[in-house]
């Protein structure tokens, strides 16, 4: 858990659980005490990848979704639009591409609206420097309690669209190779156009209240975790924002165009993984520009800065509100994600709104087939950024080959600067103080890292700091728990 | 009268084991025990808490790393705080979001279904997994038509003694 080099001193924030992919911190200090290197581990569970070997293709948008429990939509649509390509159906109807779009829609709004209410805003309301036993949920709820009510509201508004669209919870299987399985049902849509006007209100605050804390805490959040990147994500092939679909846009930090437009059937030529040695997550990066400063940020913020535009109205009037205080240009600021989720929290209920009014969602024509391939690429702009699903499949329609870049492994880089970045400048001596801690998970949250793909039992161990010295003693010893 | 029962079974069917919970909520289900509902998912999430404050009494059943066998079932308090960065929200943070949020007396008990095989991935439950969930699915069916929660919770229900289910840590 805790080791040392010759001439450095470690300490290490490790929120340890069972079997669940985890994540810890190492901060590395030279002999002086100062900061050199901060490392965030997060074990990926890689082996999913071989476990769908064998399995055939048409399995694959309902197995996926056993990667992740937080985000299963997007794993079982990004593998529906590979499986499109298997079988030559990438042309859906416009009922089987309104109805994905609205079941990825419920998921990037319950997302969001549950990264935002439940983990952010106790940060945003109590302070980073607040006792952890009140920045929470729980403090939410009790001190703010009809904000709390919304984030649940709008959480189970996002999971109940899905619910209606992927056909259930768990082991959804409205998304099959070629189209969908079922339309949205007027009785359905009644249900969801009852609450959408409260949605879109709430909504609204939500982006109120991220953009108000942002531009007035601006002195102390311009460079908290902050540093330059490239930024990447699909857009439409009119440069807007497109969540569920579009061509590959990578940009560097002041904004120029490194691709665009690229067809993410050809992502392998040009991005790449690269493997260190200290993790087990690989860095991805953009290969005409190499390993050392081809690494990218993805998600809200890379895909509010890659955009054009946004299409619907009030998320657009937004987004522009948002360049504005960069004059225009990419914003860099790790704690700007938050301003730019709530911006897509809009834009996907006006998105589900629009949708909703739209009969293409009670039609019945629901699948389209092809020419037969053996390769398929899908990828979606998952709640936490771009989501790449790879796959090779054979005459007898079982899988040869599978690569996933999940957007916590494409956002691996970044997040290591930004906890690097937080502790050159909390750290002092060689105490791991409750700000630091703090400050380190605020900036790991900004990324919202999907830390969650596997299991979750009970006997969950709670958050494990331990500060060593150079000697290899620890000297420093803290524990946050999961349970109260 | 009969109580409104919510069960909540969740974990990953595609991790073994850990799909215990899932697995206890399809059996209650096929059960048709009257005044009971059942909810599946991968995991608890703070929307549960909406659900539950329309219930009497919530089950929570996931499966347990090392707690006693076959099962354990435990009174949850509302309490808990929310962990570091995951999503996944604890039984007490549900309950407390239960009594805070949506004001209700919902009452809450943990259902632990002991597992032994998690680390693989893989759409089956271990052959002694099973029977702990099946002795569980017994068990709760006799509960809620005997409306015994209270008297029954707390107490160890196969081999072990209660101080080991108390190391879980499950309760408040």
């Amino acid at each position: 858990m805790v080791s040392r080099s010759a001439n450095s001193q470690r300490i290490v924030i490790e929120p340890v659980t069972r079997v669940e992919g985890h994540g810890k911190v190492t901060i590395l200090l030279d002999e002086m005490k100062k900061v050199t290197q901060a490392r965030l581990h997060i074990v990926e569970f890689r082996g999913f990848e071989r476990f769908v070997l064998g399995r055939p293709y048409w399995e694959l948008p309902v197995l996926v979704q056993r990667l992740c429990g937080i985000c299963p939509v997007s794993h079982h649509l990004a593998a529906a639009k590979a499986m499109d390509r298997i079988v030559g159906g990438e042309n859906l109807t416009p009922t089987a591409e309104k109805v994905r779009r609205l079941m990825h829609c419920g998921q990037i709004f319950q997302s969001h609206a549950l990264h935002f209410f439940h983990l952010v805003s106790p940060d945003l309301l109590f302070g980073f420097d607040a006792d952890p036993a009140i920045r929470s949920v729980i403090g939410v709820a009790r001190k703010f309690p009809e904000l709390a009510v919304q984030g649940v509201m709008m959480r189970k508004y996002g999971q109940e669209i899905i619910k209606a669209t992927a056909g259930k919870k768990i082991h959804g299987t409205g998304a099959i190779p070629g189209g969908v399985n079922k339309n949205l049902s007027i009785a359905e849509r009644d249900v969801f156009l009852k609450d959408i006007d409260k949605m879109m209100e709430w909504s609204r605050s939500a982006l109120k209240l991220a953009k108000d804390y942002t531009t007035e805490h601006m002195d102390s959040l311009a460079g908290f975790g902050t540093f330059d990147s490239n930024h990447l994500s699909l857009v439409r092939a009119d440069g807007a924002m497109d969540l569920y679909h579009g061509s590959l846009r990578a940009i560097t930090a002041d904004g120029k165009k490194i691709f665009d437009q690229v067809d993410y059937q050809s992502y392998a030529d040009h991005i790449a993984e690269e493997v260190k040695s200290w993790s087990y997550m690989k860095f991805p990066f953009i290969k005409s520009l190499g390993p050392e400063k081809g690494w990218y940020r993805v998600g809200p913020l890379a895909r509010l800065n890659t955009a054009d535009f946004i299409s619907t109205p009030e998320a657009e009037a937004g987004r522009k509100e948002f360049k504005a205080v960069t004059g225009g240009a990419p914003n860099n600021m790790t704690m700007a994600y938050h301003w730019a989720r709530m911006i897509e929290l809009l834009h996907s209920c006006e998105m589900i709104r629009d949708l909703l009014a739209d009969k293409d969602l009670q039609g019945t024509d629901l699948l389209v087939k092809g020419t037969r391939r053996l390769e398929g690429v899908g990828l979606i702009e998952a709640p936490r950024g771009t989501l790449f699903h790879h796959y090779k499949v054979d005459e007898n329609d079982l899988v040869t080959m599978c690569n996933l870049i999940v957007s916590t492994t494409s956002n691996n880089m970044p997040m290591n600067l930004a906890v690097e970045s937080v502790a050159k400048d909390h750290l002092s001596g060689v105490e791991i103080t409750e700000g630091l801690l703090n400050r380190v998970e605020v900036a790991i949250r900004a990324y919202d890292p999907c830390l969650s793909c596997a299991t979750h039992a009970m006997g969950k161990m709670p958050l494990l700091i331990e500060l060593v010295d150079a000697s290899g003693q620890v000297v420093d010893r803290k524990v946050r728990g999961v349970a109260g | 009268m009969i109580r409104k029962v919510l069960v909540i079974g969740y974990g990953n069917p595609g991790r073994l084991d850990d799909g215990l919970g899932p697995a206890l909520a399809e059996a209650i289900q096929r059960r048709g025990i009257p005044g009971v509902t059942v909810d599946s998912d991968y995991q608890l999430t703070v929307e549960d808490a909406a659900v539950a404050a329309g219930h009497d009494v919530v089950v929570f059943a996931d499966a347990s790393v090392s707690g006693i066998e076959p099962f354990s079932f435990e009174r949850v308090l509302p309490g808990a705080e929310m962990s570091f960065s995951t999503h996944h929200v604890e039984p007490q943070a549900v309950m407390t979001m239960v009594r805070e949020l949506f004001h209700a007396a919902t009452r809450g008990f943990a259902l632990g279904i002991r597992g032994y095989e998690f680390n693989e991935f893989g759409e089956r439950l271990s052959g002694s997994a099973r029977r702990n969930m099946e002795a569980a699915a017994v068990f709760l069916e006799k509960i809620v038509v005997s409306d015994s929660f209270d008297a029954v919770a707390g107490r160890a229900h196969g081999r072990s003694g209660p101080e080991e289910a108390n190391r879980e840590g499950k309760s408040s």
